[in-house]
C-alpha cells in the first residue's frame, strides 16, 4: 500500500444525530497517516465521541466520505461494516471497557471472535494475551480473574491489550485516561505508546486535556477540523 | 466462548434470573400437574368398568344408564322385567350376564343386589377384578359384602350387623331384616368402594313386607318364613353383559334395542364413558387453560425482566458492538438468554412435579381413589417443555428487537 495514502480520511462529512436535540457536525477534511499518533482535543460535548463512532462505522454520515484503510464505510453493508470494524479497529473507552462477568482472558480474546483475520495472526491466544498483559505491566495471574475484580487502572490496560490483540491497524481511544489519577495516567500512556509503536498501529486518541499533547506526533483541535451546530429544538 | 459469556452474564444477574426461573418453574409444574391429574382422572374414569361388553337397562339416555348402573348416581326411571332378563340371558351371543338391582341404601351408601357372578365379571383398570380384603363373599341370604370406603366410613368389620333401608331416603329403615357383613372388598378406586352388595334374593327379602312403597300393616314376616319364600325378583334395574365374540357386540346391541317385549337400551360402556367424559371433562380442560395462562404470565414476566435489564446492559452490548459484533449477535444473545432461562425453568418445573408427585401420590390415592402414575416424562411432557422454551424465545424477541434498535441508535458510545 502507498505509504502516503491516509489510513483514516473524512471528507465533506456531515452528520446529525436523530432526535429532538439538534447536534449537527460537519468535517470538511481530516486525515491521519498510517502509523501516526494523533491527539484530538476538544471540550466535552464538542462531538469527539461522535467522530469516533463515524470512524468505527457504528453510525453513518448523512453526506461525505469516511474511509478507513482505503475502504469507504458507506459502501459496506451493515454486517460487513461491523466485521470490518472488528478486523481493523481496536477501541478503548473512557471506562467500563470490560464485560465485568467475564475473565480478563475472555475479555482480551473477545474481538478475535468477530475478526477471523485478526484471529489468524495470533498463534496462541492465551499466550498472546499473557504477553500483552506482561508488556502492559499486568501480573500474569490477572488473566484468570474476573474483570470486575480489577482496579480501574488495570481495567484500562486490559482494554488496551484487547484493542491490540491480533494487530489491528487502527487504535481509537476515547479519553482513556480521564478515569485515572495523574500518576497512573502517565504510566498508562507510557505503556500504551510502547505497545502501539511496537505493533505499528495508528493511534487516534481524543481528550479534553491538553497536557497530554507532548507524546503525540500531531495534535488537532476539534474546532480546527469540525464545525458543530447545536440547538435545543 | 460467546455462549460461556452469555451464561456468565446470566449468573451475574443470578437473583433476578433466579426469580424468573422460579416463576417459570412453578408455572410449568402447575401446568404439568394439572395435565397429570387430568389424564389420571380421565384414565381412572375410563377404567371404572372394563371387560363388560354391554350394559342393558330400561330405555333412557345412555349417560343416564351408565350413571346409575356403574356410578350409582341418579335412579332408573324404569326396570327391566325378569322375563326379559331371562330371555336375553338365553340368547346364544350372550356369554355371561350379571343382573343388578338398585334402589335401596344403607346410610349414605347405595345397596346393590346382584349374583355372585358379579365378583367374577366386574373388572376395572383393564383386567383387575374384585377381591375380598377381609372375610368372604356372601353365601347366606342376609350376607352383605361392602366396599372399602363403606367399611372405612362406617367403621365396619366382618360380622358386624347392618340394616338396609328401602328407598334412598334414610328415614325409612328395614329394621326387621338385619344383614351381616360377610366380607370387605379391596379398595378399587371405583364406585364399588361405596357400594353395599347383597344377593338379588336379599333385595326381594327386604321388600317382602312392602307393597307399592308403603309398609304393609301388621307384624313383619319372621325371618324363617322369608327364608322359605320364593325370592325370585320380578324385575331388575340393569344387567352387565359379556358376548361370546367381540364381533357380536353391535348385533346384540341392536337386537336388545329393538327388543319387542319391552323398551330396552343397551350401551357400550366405553362409548358411554367417553360421552360422559365429554361433559365432565370440560371443567378440567378449563383448568388446563387457566394453568396454561399462568405459564404465559410467567413468560411475560421474563420478557419484562429482560426489558428492564436492557438499560443496565447497554454498556455490555456497546462493548460487543465495538468488538465487531453485528446487532443480530445482540439479538441472539438475548434470545439465547431467554431460552436458557425458560429451559432452566422448565427443568425446575419438571423436578418440582416429580417431587410433588412423590409426596402427593399416596394422599391423592387415598383421598380421591385417583392413582397418579410416576413415570418418566412422556413425549407429551417433553412437548410442553419444548413449547415453553420456544415461547420463551418468541417472547424475548420483543426486548431483543428493542436492543437491536438501541444498539444501532447508540452508536458505539453509550450516553450515560
Ligand atoms: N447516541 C446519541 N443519540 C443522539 N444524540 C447523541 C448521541 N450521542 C451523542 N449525541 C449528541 O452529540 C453531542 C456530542 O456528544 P459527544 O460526541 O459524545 O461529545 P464528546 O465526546 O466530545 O463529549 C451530545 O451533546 C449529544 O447531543
Ligand atoms: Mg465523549
Amino acid at each position: 500500500m502507498n505509504e502516503k495514502a491516509p489510513i483514516l480520511e473524512l471528507q465533506d462529512v456531515r452528520f446529525r444525530w436523530p432526535g429532538r436535540v439538534v447536534f449537527e457536525m460537519s468535517v470538511p477534511d481530516f486525515s491521519v497517516a498510517p502509523g501516526e499518533t494523533v491527539l484530538l482535543l476538544g471540550e466535552s460535548g464538542s462531538g469527539k465521541s461522535t467522530l469516533l463512532s463515524l470512524i468505527c462505522g457504528t453510525v453513518l454520515a448523512q453526506a461525505g466520505r469516511v474511509s478507513v484503510a482505503g475502504t469507504a464505510l458507506d459502501e459496506l453493508s451493515g454486517g460487513k461494516r461491523d466485521r470490518f470494524r472488528g478486523e481493523h479497529v481496536g477501541v478503548v473507552f473512557q471506562q467500563f471497557n470490560l464485560l465485568p462477568f467475564g475473565s480478563v482472558l475472555e475479555n482480551i480474546r473477545l474481538p478475535l471472535r468477530f475478526a477471523p483475520e485478526r484471529r489468524a495472526r495470533v498463534a496462541d491466544e492465551a499466550q498472546e494475551a499473557a504477553r500483552l498483559c506482561n508488556a502492559l505491566g499486568l501480573p500474569e495471574a490477572v488473566l484468570g480473574s474476573r474483570a470486575a475484580a480489577l482496579s480501574v487502572g488495570q481495567q484500562q490496560r486490559v482494554a488496551v491489550a484487547r484493542a491490540l490483540i491480533g494487530q489491528p491497524p487502527i487504535l481509537l481511544a476515547d479519553e482513556p485516561t480521564s478515569a485515572l489519577d495523574e500518576e497512573s495516567q502517565s504510566a498508562f500512556l507510557d505503556l500504551m505508546f510502547k505497545q502501539v509503536r511496537a505493533s505499528g498501529a495508528t493511534l487516534l486518541m481524543v481528550s479534553h486535556d491538553p497536557r497530554l499533547s507532548t507524546r503525540f506526533d500531531r495534535v488537532v483541535r476539534m474546532s480546527d477540523i469540525a464545525h458543530v451546530e447545536r440547538q435545543a429544538a | 466462548m460467546i455462549l460461556r459469556l452469555a451464561i456468565a452474564s446470566l449468573f451475574a444477574r443470578a437473583l433476578t434470573v433466579g426469580m424468573t426461573v422460579l416463576a417459570i418453574g412453578l408455572s410449568v409444574m402447575l401446568f404439568l400437574g394439572v395435565e397429570k391429574v387430568r389424564t389420571g382422572a380421565k384414565a381412572s374414569f375410563a377404567d371404572t368398568i372394563s371387560g363388560t361388553d354391554l350394559i342393558v337397562g330400561a330405555r333412557s339416555g345412555s349417560v343416564q344408564l351408565l350413571l346409575y348402573s356403574v356410578f350409582r348416581i341418579g335412579n332408573a326411571t324404569n326396570n327391566v322385567t325378569w322375563q326379559s332378563y331371562q330371555d336375553i340371558a338365553a340368547w346364544p351371543e350372550v356369554e355371561w350376564i350379571v343382573p343388578i338391582s338398585l334402589g335401596d341404601s344403607h346410610r349414605q351408601f347405595r345397596v346393590m343386589g346382584t349374583t355372585p357372578a358379579f365378583f367374577e365379571r366386574y373388572k376395572y383398570r383393564r383386567d383387575r377384578g374384585l377381591s375380598v380384603a377381609d372375610g368372604v363373599l356372601m353365601d347366606d341370604l342376609f350376607d352383605a359384602v361392602i366396599g372399602a370406603d363403606v367399611a372405612n366410613a362406617l367403621g365396619y368389620r366382618v360380622d358386624d350387623p347392618i340394616v338396609v333401608a328401602h328407598g334412598l331416603a334414610s328415614f325409612l329403615h328395614h329394621d326387621d331384616q338385619p344383614f351381616r357383613v360377610a366380607g370387605i372388598l379391596e379398595k378399587t378406586g371405583t364406585p364399588v368402594d361405596r357400594t353395599v352388595i347383597v344377593s338379588l334374593a336379599a333385595i326381594e327379602a327386604i321388600h317382602v313386607d312392602w307393597k307399592s312403597g308403603a309398609r304393609a300393616p301388621g307384624a313383619g314376616t319372621p325371618e324363617e318364613v322369608i327364608r322359605q319364600m320364593d325370592l325370585t325378583p320380578n324385575a331388575i334395574t340393569a344387567a352387565l353383559v359379556g358376548v361370546e365374540s367381540p364381533i357380536q357386540i353391535f348385533g346384540l346391541q341392536r337386537a336388545i334395542n329393538e327388543y319387542s317385549e319391552e323398551p330396552l337400551l343397551a350401551i357400550l360402556p366405553g362409548v358411554a364413558l367417553q360421552e360422559l367424559w365429554a361433559i365432565v371433562g370440560v371443567a378440567e380442560t378449563a383448568l388446563l387453560a387457566v394453568s396454561a395462562m399462568v405459564v404465559v404470565t410467567a413468560l411475560i414476566g421474563m420478557m419484562a425482566t429482560i426489558f428492564s435489564s436492557l438499560n443496565e446492559r447497554r454498556r455490555e452490548m456497546a462493548i460487543f458492538r465495538a468488538m465487531g459484533a453485528r446487532p443480530r449477535v445482540i439479538v441472539a444473545m438475548l434470545v439465547l438468554e431467554a431460552v436458557l432461562t425458560a429451559a432452566l425453568g422448565g427443568a425446575l418445573g419438571l423436578g418440582l412435579l416429580y417431587f410433588g408427585l412423590i409426596v402427593a401420590q399416596p394422599i391423592v390415592d387415598s383421598a380421591f381413589g385417583l392413582w397418579l402414575p410416576i413415570e418418566a416424562p412422556a413425549l407429551r411432557e417433553l412437548w410442553v417443555l419444548i413449547g415453553v422454551i420456544v415461547a420463551g424465545a418468541v417472547v424475548s424477541l420483543v426486548p431483543a428487537l428493542r436492543a437491536y434498535r438501541l444498539s444501532l441508535a447508540d452508536g458505539m458510545m453509550v450516553r450515560t
